[in-house]
């Protein structure tokens, strides 16, 4: 095999693959619609990576969907299709603003417990759809969407409640500063931090611009510990087990119905952290009034297609994911193109990674030339191939 | 071989690779008009590769095909069909909940004017084919209704429906019982004296001795001749299909039998659509014997295995393993009991396909400390048991511990299952259907590791749809009918015919 064609056959081809055919058919978009492509994609790139502040902002946006993605991924991993990554977040939320509004303590023992509120949420709501799941056979994906909808007028409920709505706003009252996981979120704005920050511009503007955070840096290890637990542990392997292959897994005495509860309460408690980090990570660390779902779920599924339902490929996915989405606003502030271009691309992109057999019959293509080539050449020589034995 | 009207279908050289595979090397079949005509191989020889180039399902990569001394290109079934070709296959297509007549003409159907189904004129053909070949199937049963046997013949049928004058049986008697296996045969003969070519694939010689008038052999994709079955016997074809002397008749020493080590009682299972399957069933399985069950299948064997292995719930009766209660339990406590069960369906219960061999080895065993302490498993521990196993039960190729199960033969996989299973070292080793779908090579494999594990002192329960199987392993041959045990035989003590009476439901004489 050549070096090309196994390229050709690896997952990463077929995600680069998917990418690329979406800036194609963006640019075709744009093109028709008499934008310049070039430019709209500098732009976009430049609105994502140009300046220190927005790569910050664009990791802090792909924080929440890194997580939701692994959610996703991992549940796919086990053979369920965890739709419900949305209402595992939005309840992750919800709890974890109760509890850091409720709670007042010193940030060792605040942070942990909103962000444990949080995971808890999620988890919970998890593992009622798995739980219906094993015990009465429903599909987790109707259970989960209704969930969603639970969590989300569950958290609009909150937020209208006396305890925790705050006077004459749609927004709950923000968490105790105590849980905060900004980085240097005091020191910055002190008198000491603001003198020394003068010095060094690109820092300045990454910590009292954006809400850089911790988030990403706990969304990472996360993933690589899924990932870890999925293919190195006994648990990664029996919920494996389970997911390919139900029946098997049952026979050889593995607790099917278990392992189902269990992988959908993990899914939700990624998710559920996913909440809690953007509550306390970032501004205004609270619930607001939901209009409509705020797909950090469902970007989570495109994230996770995207990296092949790899732990550790969604945070590549999740940066370029939020990179489109942040940048994309630019596309519409520089050249007035409209930003839903950035949806089509992002539809088009996950469309291609829904199609994995595109980039392994471009390697047969590979295949077959190379041994045209070889025909050819052997004919040339006037020695043709040997017969093969048997 | 020259090319001549003689025969109904001559196919030359005939080449096919798939990607580096060379699944056919250059293969010759001649088959002569109104004859009989057997295609042995073993498994992944290239036999069913060959017949769907001939029903237009490939194409050759070389090679020619000629039909009556014509040469004819088939790209598509349709043209198949056209060509008078058709083709039983081995799993059945047809749609459950349609009468046989329906079944037949789905596809061709007989239409009046405006496009209107003309049911009364189908019927009325569907009628007249059947009485012409003597199939005495009902044409308004549904298909769900019928035995295995009528919807093979309802598969012929529609073949003959279509005009086919050369039929491709693919594997027919594989779900057969033996008094089906003689009808089918008896109808054979019917069908080439009344003009017609048959093919048939398969790898069971006595079928073919009994059946076909000549048989071409290919071993892994190579032709290695056509013999006339009149002059030549079952061990001649055997070693030419498997490429070294094989030993059919199983060989093993007078059995020892110690402890009753499984004690069934009055066992009750429903299946799961709470029929009752298995009705009030007594069995004992003693240590160092190999106890058979013969009988056909649906009559309770899969719902009597799954209550032992707890994947069923008994509604009544008790499970004993060494006086120790297994009923309703669980699949662990079965296993941990000292019962390890080969099962029937290799791909549904005994195999994660997608896993990689060294993660499907351990299967029941992941759990123990020796992969692993706490969380973590070691996947390096995994992989150098496997090499072992690989090694003691002879898994090919070698050097697979990382490739997935999926891409071995079906007789490695099931090698695997066995490897898995009998590396526990069980008290009790439930076999059901273990040869299922291998071929000679394997079967002789499988047969010998049975034997092997009782002679460690091994109790064996072995569950067969293959009356010759249970005959030839069994110490003790029980009969299952209707979820009861009908008759139990020490072996050598019945034949082949009395066993076939009880299994039908005759009564024993």
């Amino acid at each position: 095999m050549s070096k090309l064609e196994k390229f050709l056959r690896s997952r990463f081809a077929a995600a680069l693959f998917a990418v690329l055919v979406g800036f194609v058919i963006s640019a075709v978009v744009l093109a028709v619609a008499g934008y310049d492509p070039i430019a709209s994609f500098a732009a976009l790139f430049n609105g994502s990576f140009g300046k220190p502040k927005y790569i910050s902002n664009v990791i802090i946006k792909a924080t929440p969907i890194l997580l939701t993605g692994v959610s996703v991924a991992f549940a796919f991993k086990t053979g369920l299709f965890n739709i419900g990554a949305e209402g595992q977040y939005i309840l992750g939320t919800t709890l974890a603003t109760m509890v850091g509004v409720t709670l007042n303590l010193p940030m060792p023992f605040q942070l942990p417990l909103v962000l444990l509120a949080g995971i808890v949420g999620g988890a919970a709501l998890g593992a009622f759809v798995g739980w219906l799941k094993a015990k009465f056979g429903i599909h987790e994906v109707i259970t989960s969407i209704m969930c969603n909808w639970i969590a989300f007028y569950f958290c609009n409920f909150i937020v209208n409640t006396k305890t925790f709505h705050k006077p004459d706003s749609s927004s709950a009252l923000p968490v105790n500063p105590s849980s905060y996981t900004t980085i240097l979120g005091t020191w910055k704005k002190s008198e000491a931090g603001k003198e020394f920050l003068k010095g060094i511009p690109w820092l300045r503007e990454i910590l009292l611009k954006t809400d850089i955070n911790a988030g990403f840096a706990v969304a990472i290890l996360v993933a690589v510990i899924i990932g870890f637990v999925l293919t190195r542990t006994k648990l990664g392997y029996e919920l494996r087990a389970v997911g390919f292959n139900r029946d098997a897994a049952r026979f050889s005495g593995i607790p099917v119905e278990r392992n189902i509860v269990l992988s959908m309460l993990i899914a939700g408690a990624i998710s559920g952290l996913a909440g809690a980090l953007t509550i306390t990570g970032i501004a205004p660390h609270t619930i607001s009034l939901l209009a409509a779902m705020e797909s950090y779920g469902f970007n989570g599924m495109s994230v996770a297609f995207i990296a092949g339902c790899s732990p550790i490929g969604c945070i590549p996915a999740s940066i370029m994911f939020s990179a489109l989405i942040y940048g994309g606003m630019s596309v519409q502030q520089s050249l007035g193109a409209p930003s839903d271009i950035i949806n089509i691309m992002i539809g088009t992109i996950v469309f291609c990674t829904a199609l994995p057999g595109i980039t392994p019959v471009l390697a047969d293509l590979v295949h077959k030339k190379r041994e045209e080539r070889d025909d050819a050449r052997t004919t040339k020589n006037g020695t043709p191939l040997p017969e093969k034995e048997a | 071989m020259e090319v001549s009207s003689e025969y109904a279908v001559q196919m030359h050289g005939i080449v096919k690779r798939f990607n580096t595979f060379t699944a056919l090397d250059g293969v010759d079949l001649d088959v002569r008009k109104q004859t009989v005509h057997a295609i042995l191989g073993e498994n992944g020889a290239g036999k069913t590769t060959l017949m769907n180039i001939l029903y237009g399902l490939y194409q050759a990569d070389e090679g020619t095909i000629h039909m009556g001394g014509k040469e004819v290109a088939i790209t598509s079934p349709t043209e198949a069909i056209e060509h008078g070709i058709g083709m039983v296959h081995q799993h059945f297509m047809l749609v459950e909940n349609f009468t046989v007549t329906e079944n037949i003409i789905l596809g061709d159907e007989v239409c009046g004017a405006a496009g209107v189904l003309d049911m009364r004129k189908a019927r009325e053909e569907v009628m007249a084919l059947s009485n012409e070949y003597g199939f005495d199937v009902d044409p308004d049963a549904r298909i769900q209704d019928i035995t295995v046997g009528m919807q093979q013949r309802v598969e012929i049928l529609k073949a003959l429906y279509r005009g086919a004058e050369i039929l491709i049986l693919d594997e027919p008697t594989a779900v057969l019982t033996p008094q089906e296996i003689d009808k089918l045969i008896e109808i054979m003969h019917d069908l080439i004296a009344k003009g017609k070519t048959i093919i048939i694939i398969t790898h069971k010689l006595r079928e073919i001795m009994q059946s076909a008038d000549e048989c071409s052999i290919i071993r892994r994709g190579v032709y290695m001749g056509t013999v006339d079955v009149k002059t030549s016997s079952e061990t001649e074809l055997a070693s030419k299909m498997v490429g070294r002397n094989v030993n059919l008749t199983v060989e093993k020493t007078p059995a020892h039998p110690g402890d009753v080590v499984l004690s069934i009682r009055g066992l009750t299972v429903k299946d799961d659509r709470g029929i009752e399957q298995v009705r009030g069933l007594d069995l004992d399985v003693r240590s160092g014997e190999i106890v058979g069950i013969a009988g056909i299948d649906g009559n309770g064997q899969q719902e009597l295995v799954d209550a032992i292995t707890n994947l069923a719930k008994a509604e009544s009766g008790s499970i004993k393993m060494k006086g120790k209660e297994l009923t309703n339990t669980t699949p662990r406590n079965t296993f941990v009991s000292g019962v390890a069960t080969i099962p029937s369906d290799r791909h549904r219960w005994g195999l994660v396909l997608p896993f990689v061999v060294s993660e499907n080895t351990v299967l029941e065993r992941h759990v123990d400390d020796e992969f692993g302490k706490g969380i973590n498993l070691d996947y390096d521990k995994l992989r150098s048991y496997t090499t072992d196993l690989i090694k003691q039960f002879d898994i090919r190729p070698v050097g697979c511990e990382d490739e997935r199960m999926s891409g071995l033969s079906g007789g490695n996989q099931q090698k695997a299952i066995i490897a898995r299973m009998v590396s526990s070292e069980p008290e009790l080793l439930i076999a059901f259907q273990p040869t299922r779908g291998l071929d000679v090579g394997a079967i002789e494999f499988v047969h010998k590791t049975l034997i092997a594990e009782r002679d460690r002192g091994a109790a064996i329960l072995l569950i067969s749809f293959e009356l010759d199987e249970v005959m030839d392993v069994s110490d003790t041959i029980a009969v299952i009918y209707h979820g009861q045990i009908t008759g139990t035989f020490a072996q050598g003590t019945v034949d082949e015919n009395k066993l076939g009476l009880l299994m039908a439901g005759g009564e024993a004489k």
